[in-house]
């Protein structure tokens, strides 16, 4: 009986062994300084990972996600844009304050990033495993045929088949679920603390993304990498993430554990994109009310000179006054369970 | 599919793939309806395929196999005058007749291509490496840096080809590194112009950012991400120019400012015969002529069929 119980840990809660988090966002605000007026893509964005955690960052697109991710990075186009406030904790180091030299070394190394569009992500011009291998010869400092033999390992391990001839394959010749996958070797090579993953599977055939969503997964577990992963995607956030931050017009608006957001969403966006998914059950006719999928009316507001209120007060049918005065701060509602919406206690019930 | 698959794996034996810009050549080829197993095959291919520019690549070849080879082609002494000839006119001992001084016109059009093809390839392969290097750089620095760089190869592009290229020859003086530089430098700027629009679109590109991610520095991701994937507009604009480049030396140096005696010189030899003897030696202006044109023409129909084949404008493929 015990050793059922041993093989069979629980997948949701929190890894136990992490006490602290590996990554720590504080008030991050990424600002873009345009001829029209400042935007603010990231603002005032905290989150905390935990090694071996998965985190999902949810939202239409333009709110924000990727650029919090860049953010985390460094790799924020300048000019125009700007980090302008925060800190980004790694291992309880600021590297936001780190040098550019300092930066680089951890880029790939510690932190890592697979990138949305597998396509155009990897050089045209240069062999599969000869882009894999930098990633080992720029971190370990191993010679050209160590890092050669590290990769085909590397291609094994994301299940690629017949790892030595891809090796020297160009981009070209590999289908998209190929080369996200071997993207992922690369950001995964040198075992990162962090991997943040962009939308990694939204550019590809719907039986390719459980395949290289599964890859990604099973090999975070193994090394322990804490993942934040990027997505639009209620279906993947529901299948992978331990906890889930909605982020709507650059700022956070909700945070709880992927349970908790399901069951009990606190923020009318958080509703109104759970509202918009299609279901099963709506297609059969056992729900005719819901038949027609629920929209949320409006357009993602363009971040430029935003009001001062809250930034979905113009797309939200419980709006008052008071949401167009001041941007809601965010409380803890329930053990965990942020949302920053004046009016949650009263629309669903406190925490 | 397979047929493609097939005739990637085939091309990356003849070294092609493994070819930068090149890359996606073998693909193309593929598409064309080759049926490659080996070089001789792709060359076979090519010929049926583009008659001309094999036909122009063949003549260069057979240029520089003559420069290569001129004291073996031409047994004569270019050099070695004999008043007892002058003006002789073709024969089996002299095949293209003598000049004024009595030297053998033939072996001087032989050796002629040395200089010429030496400065063609020199101030190609100069105005290429330069050009690359500043383009590169501005496009991928970017800022005050671009701005100042732009404006200096504003300068030199508002200044005709040959005009510039005579005042920095004159400013010189004769020599063939010098004519190489004086040639090199009006050319300069359309290459520096092209990488750096190449380097301004590249920099955008996805693969540009994973780069950054991954860790690279910008010196190493300029060089081994960017410059590779200009390569195939660079070969086009070089061997496209390369004509040009030969035909302004011959200018030069029939104004007397190109490469200096005794070097033999196609362009000189035109200059030294022209005004005087076009009458009653012909010969004289005939051959070094021929050679020129033919030298001229083969270099394009040569880099005309490279661009076909590089430029992705060019493709009737995808």
């Amino acid at each position: 009986m015990s050793q059922i119980s041993d093989v069979k840990a629980p997948s949701t809660p929190r890894p136990a062994a992490a006490k602290t988090p590996v990554l720590e966002v504080e008030n991050l605000s990424t600002y873009f300084f345009t001829r029209q007026g400042i935007v603010k893509a990231v603002d005032d964005v905290s989150f905390s990972v935990f090694a071996g955690e998965k985190l999902a960052i949810v939202g239409e697109s333009g709110c924000g996600k990727s650029m919090t991710a860049l953010s985390v990075l460094r790799l924020v186009p300048n000019p125009p844009g700007r980090i302008v406030a925060g800190r980004v904790l790694l291992d309880g180091k600021d590297i936001l304050k780190v040098s550019e030299a300092e930066m680089r070394g951890m880029r790939g190394n510690q932190i890592s990033m697979i990138f949305q569009e597998p396509m155009t992500s990897l050089n045209p011009v240069w062999s599969i495993g000869n882009q894999l291998s930098e990633a080992f010869m720029l971190h370990q400092n191993l010679s050209q045929n160590e890092a050669l033999e590290k990769s085909i390992e590397m291609l094994r391990l994301v299940k690629i088949p017949e790892p030595e001839r891809r090796m020297s394959e160009y981009p070209h010749q590999l289908s998209g679920g190929m080369r996200q996958r071997a993207m992922t070797a690369m950001a995964l090579a040198c075992k990162p603390k962090v991997l943040l993953a962009d939308e990694p599977t939204t550019a590809l055939d719907v039986t390719i993304q459980a395949q290289i969503l599964d890859i990604i997964l099973k090999l975070q577990e193994e090394l322990g990498t804490a993942v934040v992963l990027i997505t639009h995607d209620f279906g993947v956030v529901a299948e992978t993430a331990h906890r889930v931050i909605v982020m709507y017009g650059g700022k956070m608006v909700e945070e709880a554990t992927a349970e908790e957001l399901f069951a009990r969403p606190l923020h009318p966006y958080t509703h109104g994109l759970l509202g918009a998914m299609p279901h099963l059950d709506s297609m059969d006719g056992r729900w005719p009310e819901a038949r027609r999928l629920q929209e949320i009316p409006g357009m993602v507001p363009a971040l430029v000179n935003l009001p001062k209120g809250c930034t979905f007060a113009p797309r939200c049918s419980f709006a008052t006054d008071e949401c167009r005065a001041a941007f809601p701060p965010r409380v803890e509602k329930g053990p965990g369970h942020y949302a920053a919406c004046w009016h949650s206690d009263r629309l669903y019930g406190g925490g | 599919m397979s047929a493609t698959v097939k005739n990637d794996a085939v091309a990356d034996e003849t070294g092609l793939g493994a070819n930068g810009g090149l890359g996606e050549f073998k693909s193309d080829l593929a598409l064309a309806g080759a049926h490659v197993k080996n070089r001789w095959q792709m060359a076979w291919f090519l010929t049926k395929r583009f008659p001309l520019g094999m036909g122009g690549f063949a003549v260069v070849i057979a240029f520089c196999l003559v420069a290569a080879f001129a004291p073996w082609v031409a047994s004569q002494d270019p050099l070695s005058t004999n008043p007892g000839i002058s003006l002789a006119k073709p024969s089996w001992d002299h095949l293209m007749g003598t000049d004024f001084m009595g030297r053998d016109l033939f072996s001087r059009v032989v050796h002629g291509s040395k200089t010429s093809l030496a400065v063609g390839f020199g101030s190609t392969f100069l105005s290429v490496l330069f050009g690359v290097l500043i383009g590169l750089a501005s496009g991928y620095i970017g800022g005050w840096f671009d701005l100042v760089v732009q404006r200096f190869i504003d300068m030199l592009q508002s200044l005709p080809t040959l005009i510039l290229a005579m005042a920095m020859a004159a400013a010189m003086g004769p020599s063939l590194t010098n004519t190489m530089i004086a040639i090199a430098v009006p050319r300069l700027p359309r290459m520096a112009r092209i990488m750096r629009a190449n380097t301004l679109y590249l920099r955008e590109l996805p693969f540009v950012d994973a780069a950054k991610a991954m860790g690279m520095g910008e010196f190493r991701i300029a060089l081994r991400h960017i410059l590779p994937n200009s390569l195939a507009p660079l070969i086009v604009m070089a061997s496209t120019g390369l004509g040009g480049a030969i035909l302004v030396e011959a200018s030069l140096s029939f104004l007397g400012l190109g490469v200096p005696e005794p070097y033999p010189s196609w362009g000189r030899m035109l200059s030294e015969s022209a005004a005087e003897y076009v009458r009653t030696a012909p010969w004289l202006v005939l051959f070094p002529g021929i050679a020129i044109s033919l030298a001229v023409f083969a270099t394009n129909l040569l880099g005309d069929t490279v661009r076909d084949l590089l430029d992705p404008r060019e493709r009737t493929s995808n």
